[in-house]
């Protein structure tokens, strides 16, 4: 990972409540090109509510967020081109097809007629889901479901995507694969910002950040942060802090 | 049992957080009893009307102050040809038109006789049919006074009583229908599209894998709806009690009993809805297509039955709301007994059981 | 770069939405089968025509007068002479139970009083709870006796003919709808009703329900504007609507007959105009509420006190003042006359202006509403 790149997200005292309630606590911090970054804590820690706002689809009560060079308060629509979303409901419609909900939201970006049929093609071949792209998403296993949820969050070559929690309820195997899907996309030079529980997947990120109760407890790679808390591994670290 | 109740107070909890449901449970009544016993009547006022008066003397004067002296109508328009009727009607302002002929009065004179044209818009024919038969009878009753000032012979007069309403109110029907109405919305309609909306959402699996049996889980999700309809009830019977003075000639507990038993009807029907929809859209469709209009026009309380065709008195003797507001006229009307009323019971505890069974019985094949 | 909308992405979620209206297998039924079964029945339900009146016979006379009065009842189709006694009680009784509708009770000397004393009675005693019923039943019977009183007295009286007797001759017309047949015009008012309810909740309770499955949060992270969406679940339930109302029309014009007198073109630009109007007030009721649920309610409280503030069987200019102002705002009432006006009456583009601008502005109001409303972010 190059030290120096340039921040792609940058988060300043961001601050959400809801009533007297504090989701989110003067949270700061920023994300680099390229990364892949972990959002980890427990449920109610503030995942959830930070990664709406940094999506642009809930106000912040205070605070400055910037999101590839965009202000998400004033420039809210153009942040939304350069930036693919998946929440952990997945939302696929279930009674379309594979191919028709690639084609729907392709279009709804406004990506040429051309470019949609292309791009799901090839999609097809590299998710070897040829065979089902006519089938119902309602008849299909929920790893499945996930990946094709994944693929057409980054359809239109955002400069981030951001997941949270994408692999709740599989299997430890098509997690990994999920994963996989993640590095790739990594590759291609997506940014990608991830919310999760799972303290293994923590394992696989650039950098993680821990939240708990609104704050952000600990930040840095997984191995710098097993050094600072004296750790064997994720859980460790993630059980002293929740402490 | 205490898992019971707490399972219900979850259920009571989910109607009243929300306002939107109190809205159509406790406003809903209230609104349509009023609009019923005020707005929705055949009685006709104000009712604009055109004249086409081509004679012009004293007696189409005489006649036309007669007619807008009512109250009935209002005169608007004073036309001069036939095109200007056609015009006028189209306008849909006008919904009559009274024309009198040339030398109305010189006729009537030296001939002893002359003709008045009523011309009613019946685009709407049931107002055009009142507003006629009102001005017929306005011009009558000048005829008898006027030029049978000494009385005519041999008269024959119906005296006409109206028994148990005579002041012929609309709410003396519209609080039975009404309350048949509110019923079922809020017992069947809810039920059935709460029950669904568990299902849709996956609850239905969570809440049948729990230790409650499928038994008490559905009982659970229908008392509420069946305190929430016997209240209803109560606000409907006093609202006409207190607001309409109908009165109430039969036993008060006969009357909630015989109600109670509706309810049990509806609420069975509802379950039976929810296990034949697995979505709230479905069920929400089958209940106002299937119960909603069905209770408002076939159960008679707005057209009678008896002038349908055959075939649909047919089919509104499988409503169940027909039985219920005959049941609840002759109590609170005409203060009738279960000698009276034993068969309309009869037939609603029947289709109660019957209900009940045919979704007993799509229940377990869906378990199967 | 402010750009205009987007057709094409439009055109995606147009797509989109035929595909799963006409995947679901249940809902195509219920958009198109039950509500033309409904209109089909519910035509036929809805008269005030009195066909069948159930007459009970007291006759205390028992005179030839008497039985020539009571032979007029028995003679007419529209009534069923379905006991006789001499007893007031038992009569009564047959009221109780609801056999019969109402009872004529002649007295003893009726025959003997009208000769002598030139004046006689005969009472009617109705039931009187469903007092629209009652009303009807009094005029039908007391038109029959006063027939059966004008021939009694050209009898009597030995008048050379009725023009005597009634100097102004009354002719009544009913123009648009002769016979008054109540299917001509309960068919459009019922067809209004069918359309609105099922573009309104359609379209209300499909967007709720991309709330309550989550994929709204998706589309919300997209750059899709927000007026893209509102057209693009706009136009899918208007086509829906124009159909149903088309399919109506079709059904109503060859089994019913009713007459299309004005122009389709109008009635079906009207038709659109007011459809901004209900799928506003649709897509208003789904960006207040969060659940399917709370949308029926919301939209059922209202529909309901609009059908029956709409005139569809009474006459909207009666109602208290208050009522009327209720329907400045209530677009049942302006269709229910409109679509009377133009298929019956063949008015014209100018003769519904009122209703047309009217509906325009509550229409654009209503969108904004909903497009103001509807939140990418909360």
């Amino acid at each position: 990972m190059n030290e120096n790149a340039e921040n792609i997200i940058e988060v300043k005292d961001l601050v959400k409540k809801f009533g007297n309630f504090v989701a989110n606590d003067h949270l700061t911090f920023e994300v680099k090109k390229g990364e892949i970054f972990g959002f980890l804590g427990a449920n109610g820690a503030g995942k959830t509510t930070a990664i709406k706002i940094l999506s642009g689809l809930s106000y912040p009560t205070s605070g400055d967020v910037n999101i590839a060079g965009y202000d998400v308060y004033k420039e809210r629509e153009k942040v939304k081109k350069n930036i693919g979303y998946m929440s952990q409901r997945f939302s696929l419609y279930e009674d379309l097809t594979v191919r028709e909900n690639i084609r729907f939201y392709g279009g709804i970006y406004g990506l040429s007629n051309k470019y949609i049929k292309e791009k799901t093609e090839s999609l097809l071949d590299r998710l070897k889901m040829r065979e089902i792209q006519n089938l119902l998403i309602s008849s299909l296993p929920l790893g499945w479901k996930q990946k094709i949820a994944f693929s057409v969050a980054i359809f239109h070559d955002p400069k981030i995507v951001f997941l949270d929690e994408p692999t709740g309820g599989v299997d430890p195997i098509t997690r990994r694969d999920f994963w996989e899907m993640i590095y790739e996309a990594s590759h291609e030079g997506i940014t990608v910002f991830v919310t999760t529980h799972y303290m293994d997947e923590a394992e696989y990120c650039d950098r993680v950040s821990i939240m708990d109760r609104g704050k952000i407890e600990g930040l840095d790679t997984p191995g710098a942060l097993k050094d600072q808390f004296k750790a064997q591994n994720m859980d460790e670290v993630f059980l002293k802090i929740a402490r | 049992m205490k898992r019971f109740i707490g399972f219900v107070k979850k259920e009571f909890h989910h109607i009243f957080r929300d306002p939107r449901t109190m809205l159509i449970l406790f406003g809903m009544p209230i609104a349509q009893i009023l609009i019923f016993g005020y707005v929705v009547s055949n009685e006709i006022n104000d009712v604009k009307i055109g004249v086409y008066d081509k004679s012009k003397d004293n007696i189409t004067k005489e006649i036309t102050n007669k007619i807008t002296a009512s109250g009935f109508f209002i005169l608007s328009d004073n036309l001069n040809s036939d095109k200007e009727i056609e015009d006028a009607f189209k306008k849909g302002i006008i919904r009559e038109v009274i024309v009198f002929e040339q030398n109305f009065a010189k006729k009537l004179e030296r001939e002893g006789s002359a003709s008045i044209q009523i011309i009613a818009d019946a685009s709407d024919a049931n107002t055009a049919n009142i507003v006629a038969n009102y001005t017929e009878s306005i011009i009558n009753n000048y005829m008898r006074e006027e030029l049978w000032a000494e009385g005519l012979p041999y008269q024959i007069n119906p005296e006409v009583r109206m028994l148990y309403n005579d002041e012929l109110k609309g709410v003396y029907m519209f609080v039975p229908g009404t309350m048949a109405l509110i019923l079922m919305l809020v017992s069947a309609m809810m039920t059935s599209i709460s029950i669904a909306r568990e299902k849709e959402m996956g609850t239905m699996e969570v809440l049948l894998v729990s230790p409650l049996k499928p038994l008490p889980i559905v009982i659970g999700k229908v008392i509420p709806y069946m305190v929430l309809s016997f209240i209803n009830a109560i606000v409907i019977i006093a609202l006409s009690y207190f607001v309409f003075k109908m009165p109430i000639q039969g036993n008060f507990i006969f009357l909630l009993a015989e109600t109670l038993l509706f309810i049990f009807m509806a609420l069975s029907l509802g379950i039976l809805i929810s296990t034949a929809s697995n979505s709230q859209m479905v069920a929400m469709f089958i209940s106002m297509f299937a119960l909603m209009l069905p209770t408002m026009l076939l159960s008679g309380f707005i057209f009678p039955i008896e002038n349908m065709p055959k075939l649909l008195q047919w089919i509104s003797a499988v409503m169940p709301a027909k039985y219920f507001i005959t049941i609840v006229k002759n109590i609170m009307i005409k203060g009738s007994g279960i000698e009276i009323i034993w068969k309309e019971t009869v037939i609603i505890v029947g289709m109660t059981l019957f209900f009940l069974m045919m979704s007993v019985k799509k229940f377990k094949v869906r378990l199967e | 770069m402010k750009k205009l909308i987007k057709v094409k992405k439009i055109k995606y979620i147009l797509q989109k939405e035929f595909t799963q209206i006409f995947r679901n297998r249940t809902m195509l039924p219920m958009i198109f089968g039950v509500p033309i079964i409904q209109l089909v029945i519910l035509v036929h339900a809805a008269t005030l025509e009195m066909k069948s009146i159930d007459m009970y016979i007291i006759d205390k006379d028992l005179s030839t007068m008497s039985h020539k009065l009571i032979s007029k009842f028995a003679g007419s189709p529209f009534y069923n002479i379905n006991g006789a006694s001499f007893s007031l009680n038992e009569a009564l009784e047959t009221i109780e139970k609801n056999k019969t509708d109402v009872i004529i009770q002649i007295p003893y000397g009726f025959e003997r009083d009208l000769i002598r004393e030139n004046e006689t009675n005969v009472q009617l005693l109705i039931d009187g709870i469903n007092g629209t019923a009652a009303s009807l039943i009094n005029a039908y019977s007391s038109s029959v006796i006063s027939d059966f009183n004008r021939n009694i007295i050209v009898d009597l009286t030995q008048m050379p003919s009725l023009k005597n007797l009634e100097p102004i001759n009354v002719e009544t017309m009913y123009w648009y709808n002769q016979e008054l047949n109540y299917k001509i015009y309960m068919l459009p008012g019922i067809l209004v009703i069918l359309v609105t309810l099922i573009s309104m909740f359609l379209t209300a309770m499909n967007i709720v329900r991309e709330k309550e499955i989550g994929t709204i949060e998706q589309l919300n992270v997209t750059p899709i504007k927000k007026f893209e969406f509102i057209v693009g679940k706009l136009v899918p339930f208007m086509i829906i609507a124009l159909f149903e109302l088309a399919f109506g029309l079709a059904i109503g014009k060859i089994f019913f007959h009713i007459p299309i007198v004005g122009s389709l073109w109008l009635l079906f630009g009207f038709t659109i105009v007011y459809l901004l109007v209900v799928l506003g007030i649709g897509l208003f009721i789904s960006t207040i509420s969060s659940t399917q649920q709370q949308v029926m309610f919301i939209a059922f409280f209202f529909m309901l006190v609009f059908i029956l503030m709409s005139g569809i069987f009474t006459a909207t200019e009666s109602m208290p003042l208050w009522a009327q102002k209720v329907n400045i705002i209530n677009p049942f009432y302006y269709f229910m006359r409109v679509i009377r006006m133009i298929l019956l009456k063949g008015s014209g583009f100018w003769d519904i202006s009122y209703e047309f601008f009217s509906l325009l502005i509550y229409g654009t109001i209503m969108l904004s509403l909903a497009v103001w409303r509807y939140r990418k972010v909360s």
